[in-house]
């Protein structure tokens, strides 16, 4: 008989219903990463510039003398999420989204996950809250405060009034950012087992479009192919939902294209990659 | 017995093919897995786990339908996973995990609430005995615990059918014993249904009330094993005095299945009632003398040969 006999005993307890496994991934792979000091002090640090911006708008609100170069307008907030999504969304996604199939990949944990009554979908989606969270935490999330700052410091609603468009603005802006970076990392990630690979092979995708755009602008002298750069097709939408003048002069409608048919893709990619078996043909 | 009703069937498949990386896997398969403790049996790349993956939803069949627990596995899919545990053959964990937190986990992703999932967790993990191991991060694990700890991944939830594929795989003997031996407690003392896919005939002749034989695709014998042990053939121990090898040839011809063994004796599987009579006969008739002639009880070794080779 085997040892601890007694202990196994029948479940008649109370069973959630199907379609929920999804919040215990993300809840799981949230909780994962805040037990981490060292990326508890990176989102710290994500949130350096959002204390530089509260301080500029403190003062700018306060003393006529700095608000006369220093004024807090809509740009501002656009400028503030160009600088996360420069260096703490990067940061972030690599970090968080690296592993995120790919360790499950590595320790066959696909076919654990996939046995359990949850569906392909239900995982993605968990995976992708995960990171969405944390990188709406350095987008989103700041960027609102400081409206509420703004507000704040200044003691009226005046200049919310004059430029309410900034709510779905930076909504918008934000959601963009995490949409492409989340799929793109995670279709990246269920494509390898080594998370180090993933993590060199999106710092690739990035870094090499921009490069090729960059290059072939030095050369030319036009920006009309900025849409081969998946960080300028994100510059020029966020301008255009800004109201700003776009820096380049691919039209916005291709770079929405670009960065639909990029999710688009990393869907695809996905639903070939996440499954129970692994077919080798 | 495993269950009150053990003649109810928990999976059923009419006329099921799959087909894996462009290969058939599965051929035209019908068969019936009745309630109770039932050995999947068949050599490496007979379609075993492919049977239990489709079984599972992983692999959509080409033709054919496949119910478990009565429900449609097209149709059903998260219903029957959320009823069933599933060990694999392969090692498979969540990384970064101690013991008790990977299995608590399974538990909330089969639909456990929180509280309940850790403490059937500890439960599961003492009763496959990890309990002292259970906080220790399962990548440290040896090959046997980790055997251990997909089982007790495949039982948190208190599923009503167990797939397990190839439990004793790198087990060592003590290890392999008490894993049979949790086996066989499940579906005889805890009344969970449970399909035990291995090549391992001992196992599943521990194991298992019921056996269902698969060879390259197709299913070649199933039923009770006292059954099929039983039927159609006798089973004789045979040692001559002779050229051994020319008389095995002449038994072959006749129809009779002979393999060698360890020593210089033959097992020879004889179709019929008459088997002795038959073996003298034709010892007589090639000039050999028969210098031991036993019978034999039929093991599950002599039904899966026979199954096989007669395909």
């Amino acid at each position: 008989m085997p040892i601890h006999d007694q202990t196994y005993r029948r479940y008649g307890g109370r069973r959630d219903v199907v379609g929920r496994a999804w919040q215990v991934i993300a809840r799981n792979g949230i909780l994962t990463m805040v037990r981490k000091r060292l990326f508890l002090a990176l989102l710290l640090a994500a949130w350096v510039p959002f204390v530089v911006q509260a301080i500029i708008i403190y003062f700018s609100t306060n003393f006529a003398q700095v608000s006369s170069f220093l004024a807090v307008t809509a740009e501002r907030f656009r400028t503030f999420l160009e600088w996360q999504q420069r260096l703490p969304v990067f940061i972030i996604t690599v970090w968080v989204g690296a592993g995120l199939i790919a360790n499950d990949k590595r320790a066959n944990a696909l076919q654990i996950y996939l046995s359990k009554p949850l569906t392909r979908f239900e995982y993605i989606t968990g995976k992708l809250v995960v990171l969405g969270v944390f990188l709406l935490g350095v987008t989103l999330l700041p960027a609102f405060l400081l409206l509420v700052l703004q507000v704040s410091f200044s003691g009226s609603f005046t200049f919310l009034r004059q430029n309410l468009y900034l709510f779905p603005a930076i909504t918008l802006t934000s959601f963009l950012q995490v949409l492409l970076s989340a799929f793109l990392i995670l279709a990246l990630s269920s494509m390898s087992k080594s998370s180090r690979y993933v993590a060199i092979l999106y710092a690739g995708v990035m870094f090499f479009t921009d490069a090729v755009y960059g290059i072939i602008y030095a050369i030319t002298g036009s920006s009309s192919l900025s849409w081969i750069s998946v960080a300028a097709n994100l510059r020029q939408l966020g301008d255009v939902i800004f109201r700003l003048q776009p820096r380049y002069s691919t039209p916005a409608a291709v770079s929405l294209l670009a960065v639909i048919v990029l999710i688009g893709l990393s869907a695809w990619v996905l639903e070939r990659q996440v499954r129970g078996v692994e077919v080798v043909s | 017995m495993a269950t009150s009703n053990e003649t109810a069937p928990v999976v059923e498949l009419n006329n099921v093919t799959v087909v894996y990386a462009k290969n058939v896997a599965l051929r035209e398969v019908s068969a019936t897995f009745h309630a109770g403790a039932i050995g999947l049996l068949g050599p490496n790349g007979a379609g075993k786990s492919t049977l239990l993956k489709s079984l599972l939803g992983f692999l959509t069949p080409t033709t054919g339908k496949m119910t478990v627990l009565g429900l449609d596995v097209a149709t059903s899919p998260l219903e029957i996973r959320s009823r069933i545990g599933y060990m694999p053959e392969t090692d498979g964990h969540i990384p970064g995990m101690n013991a008790v937190s990977f299995v608590a986990y399974c538990g909330q992703l089969a639909g456990l609430p929180a509280v309940d999932a850790m403490q059937r967790a500890h439960e599961v993990l003492y009763y496959v005995g990890l309990g002292e191991a259970r906080y220790r991060n399962v990548e440290t694990y040896s090959t046997g615990m980790k055997q251990r700890i997909k089982l007790a991944q495949a039982l948190v939830h208190d599923p009503d059918l167990l797939f397990l594929d190839e439990p004793t795989n790198g087990m060592d003997p003590k290890g392999r014993d008490e894993m049979l031996a949790l086996v066989y407690d499940l579906a005889h003392n805890k009344q969970i249904n449970l399909i035990l896919s291995s090549h391992l005939l001992p196992d599943v002749e521990h194991a298992c009330d019921r056996v269902v034989v698969l060879d390259k695709g197709q299913v070649v014998a199933q039923g009770p094993i006292d059954e099929l042990k039983g039927r159609r053939i006798q089973v004789f121990e045979l040692r001559i005095k002779g050229d051994r090898l020319r008389f095995a040839e002449t038994l072959r011809r006749e129809g009779f299945e002979c393999h060698e063994t360890d020593e210089d004796i033959m097992r020879v599987l004889v179709p019929g009632e008459d088997g002795g009579r038959s073996l003298f006969a034709l010892a007589t008739r090639e000039n050999v003398q028969v210098r031991h002639l036993r019978p034999s009880v039929p093991t599950l070794e002599d039904v899966f040969a026979k199954a096989v080779g007669e395909e």
